[in-house]
């Protein structure tokens, strides 16, 4: 079963698990709504690798034509990966938000910050109520 | 996705909310731009098209290389008309712009200026000599105060109204001939004339001018007629619509100003390099609002001038970012910048201190709290490829 949660800032956690039971890092993107309010990005400026996050830090930069904007961590940890092919191809951003344009992966310092954020349900009705 | 892009974007209403601003104005074209997809957001008080689903770089490219459609309603329209004929309107507008605007010929634009008595811009405008009158253009932020001015300043003989039409771009190196199918006789026009053409069963003013670098025209056409053209344009298998996202890009990489940014009331059209709108006898008259100051400044050079930049690497440095020299020192300020399609990489316009301008320079931009390489280069970054 796919764990997903998500952030009212538009931030998405899909989190690794073992029998039903998160096992500790995950791997953070922005949704496909996020995308097309930005727009064409084209640039992302990554963490780097053993950044140590709280919850709400800034872990990555995008730039779209429009606008800049940050993605914010939506749970706080340590960054174990980073999508070093949105340096070369930061529209894969915009062309698979939820797949191969993720942005970090980050081992969680504290499973309960899970506890604040939206379900795949719930985000649902969050972005259908902001149209 | 931080709250800054999310303040940004309500900023600029960049979303596909319902505008809950009542008072949002809308151009007559503005169900045809929902019906195409388009993301719509507020623009000078205008809920006007961003891009449509293709995206903005999609629609600067196919500006760059074909024909795109921008509807520019948004922008006012004035019909200026005076009992003793031209050469007295002539007169009186040229006591508010530095432009020859006495010289103009039947059918020329004139890109010019309302200045202010500190020589600072108070809009960029074009003027047009049309058969009877003269058309004059400005900035949709600048409407009201466009027409107080020429209203307070014009004298009793000359009136102002301000036009119901809408104004329809068509721009890229495939404009004419699309336009000729329906036009013939537009292939005679010249860049900065136009003239009078049926389009749709409408009276059209189309003039050879645009806001990309590229060849095109603008069409001017009473707000009821407009649906009729736009879609008679759209119909033409070279022609996509393109928004105002694109429109920003392909004017940035033109070198062209926006106003409120690159221009406004404090900066002078010889700081903004448009001296060249200001011909030898408005030079010796002197009689334009700021004559002063602008001439002394195109004798003396003015303490500031605007530059283009190129950064280094793919980050995109915006209005607002600090421009330093590689010593630290402050020396001037970005007033537009961001991704340049053409170009591939990210480009910047901004007013840096006279003393410091050596084309090639290297420059520190601050942005996010680092410091970005830039090359200080002229401008238009994308040469322009208009028909003159």
């Amino acid at each position: 079963m796919v764990n997903i949660r998500y952030t009212t800032e538009h931030e998405w956690i899909r989190l690794e698990q073992s029998s039903g039971e998160i096992v500790g890092a995950g791997i953070v993107g922005i949704t496909d709504y996020a995308q097309q309010q930005l727009g064409d990005i084209v640039f992302v400026e990554l963490p780097t690798l053993g950044a140590v996050l709280s919850q709400g830090d800034e872990a990555a930069v995008i730039e779209s034509v429009k606008a800049a904007s940050e993605l914010y961590s939506p749970v706080g940890g340590e960054v174990v990966a980073v999508n070093e092919n949105l340096t070369e191809q930061p529209a894969l951003v915009n062309t698979d938000p939820a797949g191969s344009g993720w942005f970090v992966k980050i081992r969680l310092s504290d499973t309960n910050e899970l506890n604040g954020l939206m379900d795949e349900a719930s985000y649902r009705a969050f972005v259908d109520d902001l149209d | 996705m931080h709250a800054r892009a999310r303040v940004r974007l309500s900023e600029n209403q960049v979303s596909q909310k319902k505008p809950v601003n009542r008072s949002l104005k809308q151009t007559p074209l503005c169900s045809l731009h929902k019906t195409l997809g388009a993301r719509m957001g507020t623009f000078a008080g205008f809920d006007m098209p961003i891009n449509y689903p293709t995206g903005i770089i999609a629609e600067h490219r196919h500006c760059r290389t074909a024909a795109s459609l921008f509807d520019v309603s948004h922008m006012s329209q004035f019909c200026i008309r005076g009992s003793n004929g031209l050469a007295e309107i002539a007169a009186a507008l040229e006591l508010m712009v530095p432009g020859d605007i006495q010289g103009l010929r039947l059918g020329q634009l004139r890109y010019t200026m309302l200045t202010n008595d500190q020589g600072g811009v108070i809009d960029d405008v074009i003027v047009a000599r049309v058969a009877n009158h003269f058309h004059l253009i400005g900035n949709a932020s600048r409407s009201k105060t466009d027409k107080k001015i020429l209203c307070d300043k014009l004298p009793a003989s000359i009136s102002v109204t301000q036009l119901d039409r809408a104004l329809i771009a068509l721009q890229g190196p495939k404009a004419e001939e699309v336009l000729v199918r329906h036009m013939p006789k537009l292939r005679t026009i010249n860049f900065m004339y136009g003239n009078k053409f049926e389009l749709a069963g409408a009276e059209c003013w189309v003039s050879r001018s645009g806001y990309t670098g590229e060849d095109g025209f603008e069409i001017s056409v009473p707000a009821n007629q407009a649906v009729e053209v736009a879609e008679l344009i759209l119909d033409e298998e070279e022609v996509k619509p393109a928004g105002l996202g694109a429109r920003d890009s392909l004017r940035l990489e033109a070198g062209l100003c926006l106003y409120g940014h690159d221009l406004n009331e404090t900066i002078t059209p010889i700081e903004a390099g448009l001296h060249w709108t200001i011909s030898r006898r408005r030079r010796a008259q002197k009689n334009f609002p700021g004559a002063h100051k602008i001439l002394h400044q195109l004798i003396e050079g003015p303490k500031q001038q605007r530059i283009g930049l190129q950064p280094a690497g793919n980050i995109l440095v915006r209005e607002g970012a600090k421009i330093n020299d590689t010593n630290g020192n402050n020396i001037g300020t970005v007033t537009s910048g961001g991704f340049g399609p053409t170009i591939g990489g990210p480009i910047a316009v901004g007013y840096i201190a006279k003393e410091k301008i050596h084309m090639g320079a290297c420059l520190k931009l601050r942005v996010r709290n680092k410091e970005i390489e830039a090359a200080m280069t002229s401008l238009p970054f994308v040469q322009h490829r208009y028909r003159k």
